[in-house]
């Protein structure tokens, strides 16, 4: 167990360094590309053009280029935006960092037990009236897209009911868990409860699947004829190789929704996340801000992805030995 | 009375409901169990056997089956008991190995772990009486080091040494019948023979009774009392093993006997039976068998009855006579 996790660190180390690499060539070495000419601005002439190469290393050989990139970015911290000049990029991300994170985690708590619980109750209740409901439930939060249904929560809560049932709902924003407790949940309620109605959807419905499909293995007939109570089958037997497909699900949408997947629900709650910065230093081409923002969002796949495997060979054996 | 019957099968049928209609699974099939009797029931794939077995035991989970007749096991009717009180006898009265040691094992727990799961479940043993129970059943069925065995999992073992824990799982709870669905299919031939060996001299052990289900006549041979013969869900002749291997009665069960390779003969080619077996959709009014038959005649037409001398039945028209001029000429 502790060699395999070793070996899937080391290795999810080597995929980060090859990401870093493939998204510096993107953005900094595609042919037609010209970060000089982003930093000197529109209709520039050749003289600056040549002065700001060389203020900032443009014309050095393309791995030194890799390298300095790396050492503004990870050692001196000290890159700098191309668009608003003077504004450095790490603090920047590790000011959206929190908030993506507190979002995004709370709506993981949210989906894995609403999904888990509706899919083991679909599953247990299959053929009576209980399990098309739940599955139904499930697909309609599957249909509804995050920012519908979270202009539609803002305008509840924020305006139509928001002088009777809702008044103690903020209004957008965030505030830090080290400030205020109390206000950072209620700023995030219902931003994780948006967040979350889609994958508790996705969960519910593929759990019950995987369920529905062990309960026909040979091994749940080997545990019936062990004379085992059904419930024990499906908590026990059941349940527990079907959590591997979940685990890895989960792996992969909290990975993506916290480098930045959750743009969505960010934009309409007014959060200032890793989303947000992504999507307005896109629309600028501000291409230091992009290379970190893409670095952070593929670290957390990366990780979670890492971690995923890990928890993988702790639920299934089988996994520990390849 | 000291020989009544661990196991009363009378008249079992099981139906499934499909759109082509009701499909005949298993068609009034009727057999006894005494107490340490080894049964065999022989079939090829398709005629009713295993489904006949776990409908007995409710295992068939289809919405669409319906199973009537009547199964009485120690004197008390079985069929038709809820799941709850189908518990204590699932595992606990009737143990059950079955065809595929591959996947019958939950491959995220160690074999310890499923045996103990049993044992709890129904004895009141504590965690450690239990751990110690699991690793004398294990080393009882041929497991080498259970000691250090038990906390390992299903994939860390071959094909035979699971069937082996699946033995041990079976006889855990020292069950009255034991319900083994072709235990050796699955397992190369050297295996085979020894999980035979193990299943005899663990019945001796638990004094359990045995009722194996197979395909192959061999297997019959060498482990039952009695054999049930069934071809499309019915019973075609049901006899003492060696009543039925030496003198067997019934058209299918000569194939079938003459379909088992033997080492002196010098065929070129294995002897089988013609055609397929029939479709369980398709089963005729009269004799199941009648289209594959060589001795087929008028009154073929009509169902024949399970009848004979004392113990050894059959379901075939012919006359005695008739069989005798048969099976001499075949001789010749």
């Amino acid at each position: 167990m502790l060699s395999f996790t070793l070996r899937r660190v080391l290795s999810a180390v080597l995929v980060l360094f090859a990401i870093s690499i493939a998204v510096f060539l993107i953005f900094f070495a595609t042919p037609g590309v010209d970060p000089a000419a982003r930093i000197a601005g529109r209709s520039a002439s050749p003289a600056t053009l040549a002065h700001v190469r060389a203020a900032f290393g443009l014309n050095r050989p393309i791995f030194i280029r890799y390298l300095l990139m790396m050492d503004h970015l990870f050692i001196k911290r000290d890159l700098t935006s191309y668009v608003n000049v003077g504004l450095k990029v790490v603090p920047q991300v590790l000011k959206a960092a929190p908030v993506t994170l507190a979002l995004v985690s709370g709506a993981a708590v949210i989906w894995l037990v609403v999904g888990v619980l509706g899919g083991i109750v679909a599953a247990a209740n299959r053929g009576k009236f209980i399990d098309p409901l739940v599955m139904f439930i499930g697909i309609a939060a599957v249909s509804v897209p995050a920012y519908w249904l979270g202009e539609v929560v803002n305008l509840i809560t924020q305006s139509r009911l928001h002088s009777s049932l809702f008044w103690w709902v903020p209004s957008g924003g965030y505030v830090p868990f080290t400030q205020n407790p109390w206000q950072w949940a209620l700023h995030l309620l219902f931003p994780w409860l948006t967040l979350a109605a889609l994958y508790a959807g996705i969960y519910a419905r593929v759990l019950r699947a995987e369920l529905v499909n062990a309960m026909n293995e040979d091994y749940v007939r080997t545990a019936r004829a062990k004379g085992l109570s059904e419930r024990r089958i499906l908590m026990k037997h059941a349940l527990r190789c079907s959590l591997v497909s979940i685990v890895s699900l989960f792996g992969l949408d909290f990975g993506a929704l916290i480098g930045g997947a959750a743009l969505l629900t960010e934009v309409v709650f007014g959060l200032q996340g890793v989303g947000m910065l992504t999507y307005t230093s896109l629309q600028n081409l501000d291409l230091p801000v992009i290379m970190a923002c893409v670095l952070y969002g593929s670290f957390f796949v990366v990780l979670a992805n890492a971690v995923v495997d890990i928890l993988y060979a702790f639920l299934d054996p089988r996994v520990r030995v390849a | 009375m000291p020989d009544s019957p661990v196991l009363k099968v009378q008249d079992l049928k099981v139906t499934f409901a499909t759109r082509q209609g009701p499909l005949r699974a298993v068609d009034g099939l009727s057999f006894d169990v005494a107490p340490k009797e080894v049964v065999g029931i022989v079939g090829e794939s398709g005629s009713g056997k295993s489904v006949s077995m776990y409908s007995m035991l409710g295992l068939v989970r289809d919405a669409n089956v319906s199973i009537s007749g009547s199964v009485k096991f120690q004197g008390r009717e079985i069929l038709g008991l809820s799941d709850q009180e189908m518990q204590p006898i699932r595992g606990g009265e009737i143990g059950m190995i079955f065809q595929d040691p591959m996947t019958a094992l939950t491959p995220v727990y160690t074999v310890g772990w499923q045996i103990i799961e049993q044992l709890r479940t129904h004895t009141d043993m504590t965690k450690a009486q239990a751990r110690e129970r699991a690793i004398e059943l294990l080393g009882e069925v041929g497991i080498p080091d259970p000691r250090n065995r038990v906390d390992h999992y299903p994939h860390e073992f071959s094909g035979g040494m699971r069937q082996r824990v699946v033995i041990a799982m079976a006889l855990s709870c020292n069950p009255k019948l034991l319900i083994a669905d072709e235990p050796t299919t699955a397992l190369d031939v050297t295996t085979q023979a020894q999980i035979l060996d193990l299943m005899l001299k663990l019945q001796d052990t638990y004094n359990s009774s045995i009722v194996i289900i197979t395909h192959d006549m061999g297997v019959i041979a060498e482990m039952a009392h009695k054999v049930v013969v069934m071809y499309a869900g019915r019973p075609a002749e049901i006899g003492p093993e060696l009543d039925v291997v030496r003198n067997p009665r019934h058209p299918y069960t000569w194939g079938l006997l003459g379909a088992v390779p033997r080492v002196e003969a010098r065929n070129d080619r294995l002897t089988t039976i013609r055609g397929n077996a029939v479709s369980p959709l398709e089963i005729p009014e009269g004799c199941a068998f009648a289209d594959r038959c060589d001795y087929r005649m008028e009154i073929c037409t009509k169902r024949p009855q399970l009848k004979g001398t004392s113990d050894h039945l059959d379901a075939c028209w012919l006359s005695d006579e008739q069989r005798v001029s048969i099976r001499s000429k075949a001789a010749s």
